[in-house]
């Protein structure tokens, strides 16, 4: 029962995790390909969009079934040394936007950037090579950190299939609202989704970390489920903060 | 070198490029404390054996290592 509990939670929370980090990265991506279909017409936003896809399946092929392989030890250490840094980057970057350190990201101002990028750039005859390349580039870079994060945690937790397809429901489920709302993807709480996904891959860094090094976690995989109160506690404490600090900071006005 | 000679290298460089972006970027103290978390983690747990100060250990430091690297954030925003 105690086992059954464990496998549960460690499982929910990497689906949790795999299902945020791709939802995010997609609204990236998506803000990108929905710019170069509105601009330059969907063709070749959409081939691009299938090529970089078609990439990035093809290193999930390569890469997946060889991780496998690597002792399970050596692949936490290293997947979890990869999480943390990663996770802290992601935290790091969330807690200053939330505190108003640093300008959210803005779906908005990328998709007009795009827009204005491509309106520059004039009309192509044939294939549309710079809407392409600005579909595959979009697709393909948001893509990587996706399957870099697949890979990691599903390979890391023995669990790749089910990453694999928590991921791609992930993107199919992004991909089909991101459609229907079209250019109203600045709706999304995107900081708030980073910020979880950031106290989930910390979490599951600093749990692999610890096995890959032979710390034996009291609890055994539940004490993931204690690292992510244990760092949202921190994230909630260290934005307060900020904030705070933030609003002594600023002069006081005079009548 | 060719224009098509140098393609391998270019996609090695890339390559590189993105592994550099992705675990260091604009946050080498991150990169640096992840390092110092594994030394230190691998000298208590690995070497000294000492199970319960790993446990607690690992979270502190990487908790330490995001509040260093807030307040260097921090006191970058203000000199802007």
């Amino acid at each position: 029962m105690l086992v059954a509990t464990a496998v549960s939670s460690s499982s929910v929370v990497l689906v949790g995790t795999v299902f945020l980090a791709c939802a995010v990265e997609m609204v990236e991506a998506l803000t990108i390909v929905i710019a170069v279909g509105h601009t330059r017409g969907w063709r070749s936003a959409f081939e691009g969009t299938v090529v970089a896809l078609a990439v990035l399946s093809a290193l999930v092929g390569a890469f997946g079934p060889a991780l496998v392989h690597v002792p399970l030890t050596t692949l936490r250490l290293i997947v979890g040394g990869v999480l943390l840094i990663f996770g802290m980057q992601w935290l790091r970057k969330a807690i200053l936007r939330s505190s108003g350190l640093k300008a959210k990201h803005d779906e908005d101002a990328i998709y007009e950037a795009t827009v204005a990028q491509l309106r520059a750039s004039g009309v192509e005859r044939g294939r549309d090579q710079t809407a392409f390349v600005l579909a595959f580039k979009g697709v393909f870079l948001e893509g990587l950190e996706v399957v870099v994060a697949v890979l990691t945690l599903g390979t890391s937790a023995h669990r790749l299939g089910l990453a694999m397809v928590v991921a791609a429901i992930a993107i199919v489920v992004v991909g089909v609202i991101g459609a229907i709302v079209a250019k109203q993807l600045s709706s999304v709480p995107e900081n708030a989704m980073k910020m979880a996904v950031g106290i989930l891959l910390v979490s599951f860094g600093t749990f692999w970390t610890g096995e890959g090094l032979k710390v034996r976690w009291p609890g055994g995989d539940t004490t993931l489920l204690v690292f992510v109160a244990l760092y949202g506690l921190v994230t909630w404490l260290l934005v307060a903060m900020l904030r705070r600090n933030d609003v002594l900071a600023r002069p006081v006005a005079t009548s | 070198m060719s224009k098509y000679s140098s393609a391998p290298l270019r996609l090695l460089k890339a390559f590189g490029r993105f592994w550099w972006d992705f675990l260091i970027g604009d946050t080498p103290e991150l990169f640096v404390a992840a390092l110092v978390i594994i030394g230190a983690i691998a000298l208590v747990s690995d070497v000294g054996h000492f199970n319960g100060v790993a446990i607690v250990l690992l979270p502190l430091m990487a908790v330490l290592a995001l509040v260093l690297s807030l307040a260097r954030a921090k006191r970058a925003s203000r000199k802007e």
